[in-house]
């Protein structure tokens, strides 16, 4: 198990590290454009050198690569170029929110696939069908299609739900509660149904197995066959498919937080990207991608749990 | 699994010529590919469709409805839609376009290359590929456009790469399968290049989810420069994304400006999607009914043997009963394949039954069908099947429960996969006593522990700690032998216990068999293609053939003077002690036993 484990947070270090080397690489290639798009457009050659100079730009990259590894491994992610803030402070400020949208989604997105997928697998027929119809919509239409969608109906039209805007759950928790309704709706519907699709195919496939054949000649009720036995063994599958739903629901953040003006780490991406925010842009990426890693390791250690194979090892 | 022989090359050559019409007879499939064609043709040819500027602004004429000169209005500034729509689709599809292309190549030939050679190759591949997986897309976009400025081509480039891991894994996954199928281990040996083996079998088999995994592939290129556009990280030109974020802004002033863009990505996204679909259903239509791929059960549809339950002399004693019951499974072409055909048998109280056939003889059906186990799609379309009195064909799965708490216990064949691999053996035996029979946790475990004494386990309490992977084939089937035991049974069916064990532990399991059945008194119905096995253990024998009974009688008589044909030459393998097993297993006859 510890085997395992160690060889699990070795890949998280390896794409951590991979990750944040190459984007640093390429934003740094870029030097020049960024002096400019922060200088403006009548910016002179000279005043684009001495601005590349004052940020440091003009360093060989092994040199920039290196301050900032050391920066980072302190905490210390620089400041912006454009409001001089500390790219630390303003990602983690920013972090709780996207945080609150990705974690809550996933649990509501884990939990309905659950039901829904668990319901095809033993109902069949037109639950099934269903169920298949309405996964494939939910995966094909983009996550922001949706979003504007939802927005028409439930914000504009009906008024239930604010269409924009981000309340903190210390000033009032039912409207945090109801600012995140939306944007969590967007995010979830395309996870809700891919999950539950596989969750589906791997109840269907468990179901076949020679050892349900033996419990049921030990006349296991066929509720706690499916509860306790099919459901545990899918249970690994699940995680794969739920390690997979994060990182697409980071994306999809990304357009959420822009459509619905929450203050996440997402539209802090879209703005720095615009602007040539170096490293904000680095500041979130490598935010991101620890998440990321951070959740798969969750994930493994669960997997290591349920799995007795790994475990025993 | 191993490739069905003829039949199914065969359905499958019937299959292809018929995929165009099937794909036709789906009306999804119909709308959804006339939807995907005629956006496309609008967007390709766009100037026929319109003469007007997608970026001539007309402020007198802002937000108009539907007119001759603006068929679908204009918007906040007075630019044409329909123009606007049609022009905005081509940078759109274009990139669609290029991300498929990209992430075939790349997902393509790293998976073939990764799939065939295996190795270092493989190894590296799929670890950069889940590498590549973990990575949220749209954030490496969002850096990259920090880079590369509104170069939406190249973005969409790097979003080709970024998605080739799922061409990867399927190709990968596709020409493993393949490799592994024995008639490229035969092209191998009569000398076939690589190449030509992969090439002829690997695109017939990769096609289908390929298809369904491209279409899915374009769906998501589609959304994800809608998106970029819509965050307003693409080019200056006018684009679906584009429309969309404009509109947004009139939300709560003009909504119907959101109409049209919305309505195109909308159709153009789940048209790629659902015709994906419906091409894989075309070409590969497998899933829908179960199939029964036995030859030998194709052949004993075409002829009738015509031996019913006469043979079988059953007296009023009989403790279990089984009269002219035949089994039906479904076949692929919708109609009904007999595979046990008016069988009759019996056993007595304390009495042991060997039901002997190779495989594919219908006998294991038999076992299911008594014991209340055949799977959902089997159907017992005659006969009845008597259990101290008791009729239990047709009773509902509840009540077949019960009969099995009352005294039938099931031994399988295979020991291992027939333990769950995600309980201890202590949970698998406990489980029954406790939610069944409502012992107490601690009594439970006293009885599954005694259990395990009784089949001669030396250390149950570690046996009960172990997961069934930690454990030996023998000693898993002995486990399994005290799980049957454990509902107290009266007649015990036991499917071929020791067909999947070493030579010497078959020996040992068959001895515990015997022994508890003595010591117990328990009636056994023992399934075996093993005439030697039967005659070791069995006081009467029913031989079986293509589902049909073609002798029973005691066993000594039936050893010393067989009537039937088929019953010599199955003693004669026996005799000459070639292993029948091997001789009679087919690929088929495993998949009827485990349907």
């Amino acid at each position: 198990m510890f085997v395992y484990l160690a060889k699990r947070l070795g890949a998280g270090v390896v794409l951590l590290v991979a990750t944040v080397s190459i984007v640093f690489v390429m934003l740094s290639l870029s030097g020049a454009n960024v002096a400019r798009t922060i200088l403006g457009g009548n910016a002179t050659e000279d005043q684009v050198q001495a601005k590349m100079a004052e940020l440091g730009l003009d360093q060989p990259i092994p040199v920039q690569f290196q301050q900032w590894v050391l920066g980072a491994l302190r905490g210390d992610l620089g400041t912006s170029y454009l409001t001089q803030q500390e790219v630390a402070d303003a990602v983690m400020q920013r972090a709780g929110v996207t945080l609150s949208i990705v974690l809550i989604s996933i649990v509501v997105s884990g939990l309905l696939a659950v039901v829904l997928g668990v319901t095809a697998a033993v109902k069949r027929g037109w639950v099934d069908r269903l169920l298949q119809v309405v996964a494939v919509f939910g995966t094909a239409l983009p996550g922001f299609w949706v979003a504007l969608v939802l927005i028409t109906v439930f914000a504009v039209t009906l008024r239930w739900f604010p269409a924009t805007g981000y309340v903190r759950p210390d000033q009032d928790l039912l409207g945090w509660a109801s600012s995140l309704m939306l944007p969590v709706a967007a995010i979830s519907i395309a996870g809700i149904s891919g999950a539950a699709m596989q969750l589906r195919s791997a109840m269907i496939d468990l179901g076949h197995r020679e050892y349900v054949r033996t419990l049921r000649s030990r006349a296991i009720p066929p509720r706690r066959l499916l509860l306790i036995h099919l459901l545990r063994n899918a249970a690994p599958a699940a995680l794969t498919v739920l390690s997979l739903q994060f990182v697409g629901m980071l994306s999809g953040a990304v357009v959420v937080e822009e459509i619905f003006a929450l203050p996440g780490i997402g539209r802090l991406a879209v703005s720095s990207t615009a602007s040539g925010d170096i490293p904000m842009v680095m500041g979130v990426v490598t935010l991101m991608v620890t998440m990321v890693v951070i959740v798969n390791l969750l994930l493994d250690l669960a997997n290591a749990w349920l799995n007795p194979k790994v475990k025993t090892r | 699994m191993n490739a069905p022989t003829t039949e199914l090359l065969l359905t499958r050559r019937q299959h292809k010529d018929s995929a165009l019409h099937r794909l036709l007879r789906n009306p999804l499939a119909v709308i959804s590919a006339v939807i995907v064609l005629v956006i496309a043709l609008l967007v390709v040819f766009a100037d026929l469709f319109t003469s007007i500027s997608p970026t001539a602004t007309d402020l007198s004429n802002a937000l108009q409805g539907p007119s001759l000169a603006h068929p679908l209005g204009t918007d906040e500034i007075g630019r044409d839609i329909w123009s606007r729509l049609l022009h905005g689709g081509r940078l759109t599809l274009a990139g669609a376009a290029l991300v498929l292309a990209i992430s075939l190549v790349v997902g393509g030939a790293s998976g073939l290359l990764a799939g065939y050679f295996a190795g270092p190759i493989d190894t590296v591949s799929s670890w950069a590929a889940s590498l590549m997986m973990a990575l949220p897309a749209l954030v490496v976009l969002l850096a990259l456009r920090a880079v590369v400025g509104p170069s939406i081509l190249i973005i969409m480039a790097v979003f080709g790469l970024l998605i080739s891991p799922m061409i990867h894994q399927l190709v990968r996954s596709t020409v493993r399968d393949v490799a592994a199928e024995p008639f490229v281990e035969a092209a191998k040996v009569s000398g076939l290049s690589d190449a030509r083996i992969l090439g002829r079998h690997l695109l017939r088999a990769v096609r289908a989810p390929l298809i369904i995994q491209a279409m899915m592939v374009a769906g998501m290129a589609v959304g994800v420069q809608a998106a970029l556009n819509f965050l307003g990280l693409g080019s200056g030109t006018v684009t679906w994304g584009g429309m969309l974020a404009d509109s947004f802004a009139l939300v709560y002033t003009a909504p119907q400006l959101m109409l049209w863009p919305a309505l195109f990505l909308g159709l153009m996204t789940a048209s790629l999607i659902v015709l994906g679909n419906a091409l894989r259903d075309a070409l590969d239509p497998r899933g829908a009914p179960p199939r029964v791929r036995g030859r030998r059960a194709l052949l004993a549809e075409v002829h009738d043997t015509g031996h019913g339950g006469s043979l079988e002399e059953v007296g009023d004693e009989a403790f279990l009963d089984v009269r002219n019951l035949t089994v039906e499974y479904p076949d692929p072409h919708g109609g009904a394949l007999a595979v046990v055909r008016g069988v009759s048998l019996s056993v007595r109280e304390g009495e042991v039954v060997g039901l002997v056939g190779e495989s594919g003889s219908g006998k294991s059906q038999i076992a299911f069908s008594i014991a209340g186990l055949l799977p959902e799609v089997a159907r017992i379309s005659g006969g009845s099947i008597r259990f101290r009195g008791q009729q239990l064909v047709g009773l509902s799965r509840r009540q077949a429960r019960r009969v099995l708490t009352d005294g039938i216990a099931y031994v399988p064949q295979d020991p291992i996969p027939n333990l769950d691999p995600s309980f201890t053996i202590g949970f698998q035996l406990t489980e029954p006593l406790r939610v069944v029979r409502g012992f107490s946790r601690a009594a439970a475990r006293e009885r599954a522990i005694e259990l395990l004494g009784a089949v001669r386990i030396n250390d149950p309490e570690k046996v009960m700690r172990s997961y069934p992977h930690e454990i030996s084939g023998g000693m898993a089937q002995r486990v399994l032998i005290a799980g049957a035991l454990s509902m107290d049974p009266v007649l015990l069916i036991a499917d071929e216990p020791t067909t999947a064990l070493d030579v010497t532990v078959q020996a040992e399991v068959l001895d515990l068999l015997r022994s508890l059945q003595q010591t117990r008194g328990l009636a056994m119905l023992l399934v075996t293609h093993d005439l030697g096995v039967a005659a070791d253990i069995c006081d009467r024998v029913v031989v079986l053939h293509q589902g049909a009974v073609v002798e029973a009688g005691q066993i000594d008589e039936v050893y010393a003077a067989p009537r039937a044909e088929y019953t010599r030459g199955l003693l004669a393998s026996t005799l000459a002690e070639a292993d029948p097993r091997e001789a009679y297993e087919s690929p088929e006859g495993k998949v009827v036993r485990d349907a």
